[in-house]
Formats: C-alpha cells, structure tokens, sequence
C-alpha cells in the first residue's frame, strides 16, 4: 500500500516524479535474530522536508530510521530484507558501500555523543579522515555556525567537547553531522535527552537545516512533531498469531492532515493520548 | 501547645519494616573495619619486606661500582651490571614482542571476531594459559627457541620465552579494555562514514589505552622478576661481558639467586641489594606506563 496519495492533494510539488523522493522505501522488514520487528513498510521520503516518525515505544520508529543509513548492519543479528532506494539505488545492494553511504546519510543519536577530543577536533576529525582538501578552521566554523553554537564555543574551540552542557553537545553533534556536507540527516530522539529550552533550540535549528538537508526525525514528542515535521509517520505495534509484539507503519501524511483529521483510528487514538 | 518535633519518634513509627538499622551499621562498620584491617595488614607485611631489604642491602646498593661493575667472586667488590643490562634487555624485547602482538589479537577477538563458541573457546584457553607456571613456559621455550628455531641459550630465547609467558595477561587485559569503550563512540564514528579501521584506530585505541597499559604493566613485572623459565632456557648465574641479543645471558632474579645460594655472610648484602635494584627497574618502568596512561586517560 503506498501511501502517496496521502500526500497528492496537499503537497504543491509534484511527487510523482522520483528526483522528488530521496528515499524510496519499498517492503522493508527487519529481523533480530528469527523475531520480526518490524512489518513491511512502503513509504516515500520527500526531498528537503522534515519527516517525523512518531508512535510507541518498540514500534520499529528507530529502527527503521538505522536502515537508511545502515546502522543495524552494526547491530549483530540484525537482517533487513526488502528494498531501500536512496535516490533510485537499493542501498541494501551488496554492491552498496555502507560507508559512502553514510557520509551522505548523517546521523544524530539519542543521547549526545562527541567524542572526547576537543570540540574543533570533533567536528574536523570526519572531513579530515575522509581527505578533505579545503580550510579545515572554515569549514569548523562553518558547521558551528549552522549549527548556532558558534558563538558559545568559539572561544573555547580547544576544549574537550565532552564539557559542554547536554543541549551544546548536542548541537555540536549536528555541526559535526553537517560537517560531512551530507544530503540526509536521520535524527534519533535528538531532544529526549535535552531540556525544554535546549529541545527549543534544536527544534528551531531542525527549521533552518530544512532548507539544506532532508531531516528524517524519530521523536516521542507529538508536540514537536506537530511543530516541527512537514509530514508525519505514525507506527505502531501489533500482536502477531504466535503473541509476539511488532512493529508497523500505519500512516504516513502532511502532518497538518494528520494532527487535524487523520485517516486511521489507531493514529486518532494516540495523537488523542487515548494511548501511547 | 506544640510539642516539639521528635525525629526518632517519626522514623520509627513505620510498623510495616521491622529490622534494626541501627544494629545493620554497626555490622557494615564492623566489616568496614576488617577490610581497613586487611589492607593494613597488606601494607605492613609490605613494609616490612622493604624494611628488611633496605636494611640489608641498602649500604651495598649505594656502594660505588654496584651498579657498574662485573660481579666477582669476593661479596664486598664487584656489581650487577651484566645482570641489570639483560634485564633491560630481555625488558624491552618483551615489550616490543608483546605488545603489538597481545592488543592486536585482543582487537581481533573484540572488533572483528564473529561472536560463537569457536571464539569463546579461545578465550577461555587463553584466560588459562595466564594462570600456568612459568617454569612450564620455560620448557616451551627450550624446546621451540633453543633448539627449533636454533637460538641456543642466548638472551633471544629467553626473551621469547619471556613473551609467551606475558601475552595471555596483555590479551585478557586489553580485550577487557577494548570492550569497556562505549558502543555510543563507535557508533558516533561510523554514523560519519568513518571506515572500522580508522574508527579503531582514531577512536576505540585512544580510550583503551589506559586500560591496556594497565595489563602491559602488570605481565612486564611479572616477565622481568620471573626467574624459573629463565633457568630452564639457559640462563647463567655468572657473566662477565654485557651481553647482547645472542649471546649467553643472566637477569636480575637469577644474580639474586646466585647471591643467595653463595655461604659467604657478604653475599647475603650483595642479594638484598640486587633486590633493590630489580625494584627500582620494576618501579621505573612502572612509572613510564604510568606516564604515558595518565597522558591518555579520559577525564
């Protein structure tokens, strides 16, 4: 079931053409092991526009956001079977180096995680190992700038990164994500570990980056979502014939569709709190 | 009226919990006391042992020439240096053998072994192989460097022997250190399109680091005062040249050794000096580790 139409009445570009879409997602399903967590999912990824994934917990939200960039490649056990085209290539393709991939694909993880260098090393450390050959000190400040934290830390650009405050880690881990100059940026949680001022930040930075870079945002706040995405995914899970509990999508829309009027019940149900 | 307010009367007042705490503190204070009484009686046992030996040997060590002479056959003249330069010697070869070696098997286990009862297999062997008695290293080492490989009794062999007696410490203890460094690091690096090497190498070495020196520094200490393994792979109890990689050798274990079975009253001196000696290098390459560790830790 493909659920563009979803998408057809409301969204003034024309979708239907696939330079559109930079992730085409066509039956994916990822297993653990022999569990399946996640049931086949169909979804299109609209290019430059902030997605939310949002649900309960175990839903797959996170899981599938690790397939677009193939993180559970890492997760031992971890198997996806169906087909992921990232701008018409299946990334699931053994021809497909995962490591390319990710530099177009970056990454921002739950709980703020930089590495415990100094916070220019932080950020120069990707592009170096990777042979950039430009300014490195523009390119630091470049992404520090894009990232508003430029002003707090250029002082102190020789300082562990590990020192900042959560909300400034994590917004140096988004300066050091788009210090790759990636197409992509997939966005685990990125506030749930934040204040509410510190969320606000990233929030409005989330709005800037848009302009930029396709954000795909797993997030287990609906208020933000609503601020935030353009459009919106609700998972779920179910109980499948043998008891075990999985993970699906049950409706991706515009997410003004979707926090006003949206097409199916289990969605009205949470973003009602009836659950979740 | 108010009565003022009784702190004990409300604490205790719970009926639902009926065990004393009062008496549990005073049981945690008693075994506080009896962990404090083992680490005392540790300390003492140890001070007295360098008491002993200070008060033996101390006058011989700070003797001029102790350090820099060849033995002789007369307890007051003559030194340790050929004993001291093998032990250096066998010292630095084990390093530069063991180390590449043990954290590159520990980072095979840890980053690129899949995880099934193969690799679990080896790991128990290698944890056991820590524990078995060097004098058996010894005669591993006779057989595979004195006379497979050719070595004869020369200081090569046993500073071989040395290393295999060091490795299974340096791998159990850098796997542990490898696999204490957060998942959420590697995961920050590769989610940058960083390659697994580079990853383990910029990032997952650096954090070990302490860890492993801790482990380098444990096997290099037990390595350089083992004297057992050596005696079975050829070592002397009297040189008079400094001897170099091929050539017939002494350390500082077995010149104690040699001292003490001596009858003469002066030798007895003589040992406990050497003793002096042997810790002065253990506490001096402890130290470099300890350096370099402290350059790398992590605050």
């Amino acid at each position: 079931m493909l659920y563009s139409n979803n998408i057809n009445q409301s969204d003034t570009t024309t979708v239907n053409q696939q330079d559109n879409y930079v992730f085409n997602v066509e039956g994916v399903k990822v297993y653990y092991g022999g569990f399946l967590a996640l049931l086949d999912v169909y979804l299109q990824i609209p290019v430059k526009q902030i997605i939310a994934f949002i649900g309960p917990s175990g839903c797959g939200k996170s899981t599938l956001l690790r397939c677009f960039n193939r993180m559970n490649d890492l997760i031992p056990g971890a198997r996806v079977e169906g087909r992921l085209n990232y701008r018409d290539r299946n990334i699931y393709d053994p021809k497909i180096n995962s490591v390319k991939l990710r530099r177009q694909v970056g990454m921002v993880f739950q709980r703020p995680n930089p590495f415990p260098k100094s916070i220019y090393e932080n950020i120069a450390f990707g592009p170096r190992a990777n042979g950039y050959k430009g300014n490195v000190d523009e390119l630091v400040e470049d992404s520090l700038r894009r990232a508003a934290i430029w002003d707090e830390v250029k002082d102190k650009l020789k300082e562990k990164g590990t020192a900042l405050s959560g909300g400034q880690q994590q917004r140096l881990c988004i300066a050091r994500a788009i210090a790759m100059k990636p197409d992509v940026l997939l966005m685990d949680e990125p506030c749930s570990a934040l204040d509410p001022i510190s969320s606000r930040q990233v929030e409005e930075l989330c709005l800037e980056l848009k302009q930029q870079y396709t954000i795909i945002m797993v997030t287990h706040n609906m208020q933000q979502a609503s601020r935030v995405a353009d459009f919106t995914a609700f998972f779920n899970t179910e109980i499948d014939d043998q008891s075990k509990r999985r993970g699906k999508l049950v409706e991706f829309s515009p997410t003004v569709q979707m926090f006003s009027s949206p097409q199916t019940k289990e969605a009205e149900d949470y973003i009602s709190g009836r659950f979740g | 009226m108010t009565t003022a307010y009784q702190p004990d009367d409300y604490l205790d007042s719970t009926t639902e919990f009926t065990d004393n705490i009062e008496q549990r503190e005073t049981v945690g204070k008693v075994f506080e006391l009896l962990f404090l009484l083992g680490l005392f009686i540790g300390i003492f046992i140890l001070a007295l042992l360098l008491f002993d030996i200070f008060q033996d040997g101390l006058a011989r060590f700070l003797a001029p020439g102790f350090l820099t002479e060849t033995p002789s056959r007369f307890p007051e003249q003559g030194g340790i240096r050929p004993a001291i330069i093998s032990s250096i010697l066998l010292g630095i070869v084990v390093i530069v053998v063991t180390v590449p070696i043990g954290v590159g098997a520990a980072l095979y286990l840890e980053e690129y072994a899949p995880k099934n009862w193969w690799t679990e297999i080896i790991e128990i062997n290698i944890s056991n192989l820590a524990g078995v008695p060097s004098i058996v290293y010894g005669l591993l080492g006779l057989g595979v460097f004195n006379y497979l490989l050719g070595f004869g009794p020369a200081l090569i062999s046993g500073a071989l022997t040395l290393s295999l007696l060091s490795l299974p410490v340096i791998i159990v203890t850098s796997r542990e250190a490898i696999r204490a460094v957060p998942n959420s690091l590697r995961y920050a690096s590769y989610g940058l399109g960083i390659t697994k090497w580079r990853t383990i190498r910029s990032h997952v070495i650096p954090y070990a680091i302490p860890g492993i020196l801790t482990g380098v520094i444990i096997s290099i200490s037990r390595a350089i005062g083992d004297a057992a393994s050596l005696i079975v792979v050829g070592a002397v109890g009297f040189l008079t040249f400094n001897p170099s990689l091929f050539q017939r050798f002494m350390a500082l274990p077995i010149q104690i050794y040699s001292y003490i079975t001596r009858p003469e009253p002066g030798f007895a001196n003589a040992a406990a000096a050497t003793i002096i000696a042997l810790l002065v290098l253990i506490l001096a390459l402890n130290g470099v580790a300890i350096y370099i560790r402290q350059r790398f830790t992590i605050n």
